[in-house]
Order: structure tokens, then sequence, then C-alpha cells
């Protein structure tokens, strides 16, 4: 009886949404971070997730974990260009760049990241309560 | 009349370590929520439970049988009832559901296992 898998997938889990937590902290802490140019400007990041199967002989092959592949910088974006000769940033023609960040969105990755999060920590409270349940069989 | 522990116990050590495997599929199905592309997974009660009871998985009872997490044609894929744009096929409410009732039913095994252990021990003592 392996019950101790379940801490290691939930705890990927945990640990996969809390680096999307970050990301999405650093694009609304940085929403304001402008430049002379697009590239000087705060670009945003966003992970990228993928599944890990065990492959392991007698191991669960049914069972995957989650792993972050990558942490990605968004390409520069002139979208979101201001006219402010007032800035000290302000380029020759009295423009300044800022990062092309849309806040309901990342508000709403906020609360799916949220809800991933408290699922997974929920199985585990769960995995506890199975093996402590399990332990005390026979006494 | 001797007492076998193997048949005393019945098919319940069984169905226990068959809850396990479920529920490490189930947590990654949950971990996985948000990985584009995931196929949500699942396994199914009734075909181990087949293969067990018929004893199919051995033609010799002195062969070790095969633990349940081998038998990979029992592994299913779930059905969504709505598609994601990104092939994701998890649906946080039916995963959560599927664990508790999972997590239930562990239970039921356990409590089944420790009846059946306490009338072993009585037999044991012989009712004193």
């Amino acid at each position: 009886m392996k019950l101790d898998n379940l801490y290691e997938i939930s705890g990927s889990a945990l640990n996969a949404q809390m680096v999307r937590l970050n990301t999405i902290a650093s694009n609304l802490a940085n929403i304001s971070s402008a430049g002379s140019t697009p590239e000087e400007a705060y670009r945003p990041v966003k992970p990228v997730f993928s599944a890990i199967y065990k492959q392991a002989v007698g191991e669960n092959k049914g069972a995957a974990l989650v792993q972050v592949d990558d942490v990605l910088e968004m390409p520069p974006s002139a979208k979101n260009k201001r006219y402010e000769p007032d800035n000290p940033l302000a380029d020759q023609e009295g423009y300044v760049f800022y990062p092309d960040i849309n806040v309901m969105q990342e508000m709403a990755d906020m609360l799916s990241a949220t809800r991933s999060y408290q699922s997974s920590m929920e199985v585990m409270v769960s995995a506890k309560k199975l093996q402590q349940r399990l332990l005390s069989l026979g006494e | 009349m001797a007492i076998s522990f193997e048949s005393a116990l019945g098919v319940h050590p069984q169905a226990l370590a068959f809850r396990g495997v479920r529920a490490e599929v189930i947590a990654g199905n949950l971990a996985n929520i948000d990985t584009p592309g995931f196929k949500a997974r699942d396994v199914e009660f009734k075909t181990i439970l087949n293969g067990q009871l018929s004893g199919d998985s051995t033609t010799d009872g002195r062969h070790l049988e095969m633990p349940a997490t081998e038998q990979n044609n029992s592994m299913l894929y779930r059905i969504p009832f709505h598609q994601t744009t990104d092939g994701n096929s998890v649906e946080l409410g039916v995963e959560q559901a599927s664990f508790s009732q999972n997590a239930m039913d562990f239970q039921t095994s356990l409590i089944f296992l420790r009846k059946k252990l306490g009338s072993l021990e009585q037999a044991i003592k012989g009712g004193r």
C-alpha cells in the first residue's frame, strides 16, 4: 500500500500552482513598470505546465505528476503606449510604453490557481486521514 | 476446521489496494487540472474485481499475482461533460466527487477488514 505517492502527486501540484501564483503576483506588481521602448518595459511572465507519468516497474502508471516546464516571458508589445511627455522615461516623441497586462485576466487566473491549490491540499488532508485509519487497523 | 486468513479476509485486502491505486490516479487528475492537453483517467473496479475473483491473473497457484497497477487495460479515459480549448478533460467537481467517493469506499473496506480481524481474534481466543 503506497499512499505516499499521493503526497508526491499533490505536492507537485502545490508547487506548480505556487509558481503560477508567483508569476501572477509579479505581473500585477509590475503593471506600471514602463520603459522608453517596448523592450525596456516589464514583460509579463507565464508558466508552462506538463504532466509526467511514472515509468518505473511496479509504479502506478496512471498517476501523473505535474511539473513546471518553463516560465516564459511574453514578447514585447507596443499596444499599451501612452503620451506622457512629462515622464522621465518618455522617448523623443513623448511616448511611454507600459506592459500589456490585463488585470481582469490576471485576477481570474489567480482565482483558478487558488482553487487548484485548495483541491490538492484537500487531497493531502484526505490521504493523511486514510493513512491514519489504515495504521490503526487491528487495534 | 482450519482457519485460513486468506479466505477469512475475503476480497477486502485487494479492494483496499485498488482504492489506493484509484486515489493516486484521481490525485494525478487533480494535480494536472491546469495542464494543457491532459486527459483525465480513471480505473474501473469491475474489471479488476472480475480478474481477481475468476483467478485468471495466475495460471498456477504458486505464481505471484500481478498487482492491480500493472493491469493497464483497466485504465480508462474519462468522457468530459464540456470541451475545453486547451484539450484538458479534467473537471474539478467530477474529480473531487470521485475522490471523496473513493475515500469513503476505502474506509468501508477498512471497516470490513477490522470486523473480520475482530472475528478471527475471537475465534483464536475461543470466545473468551
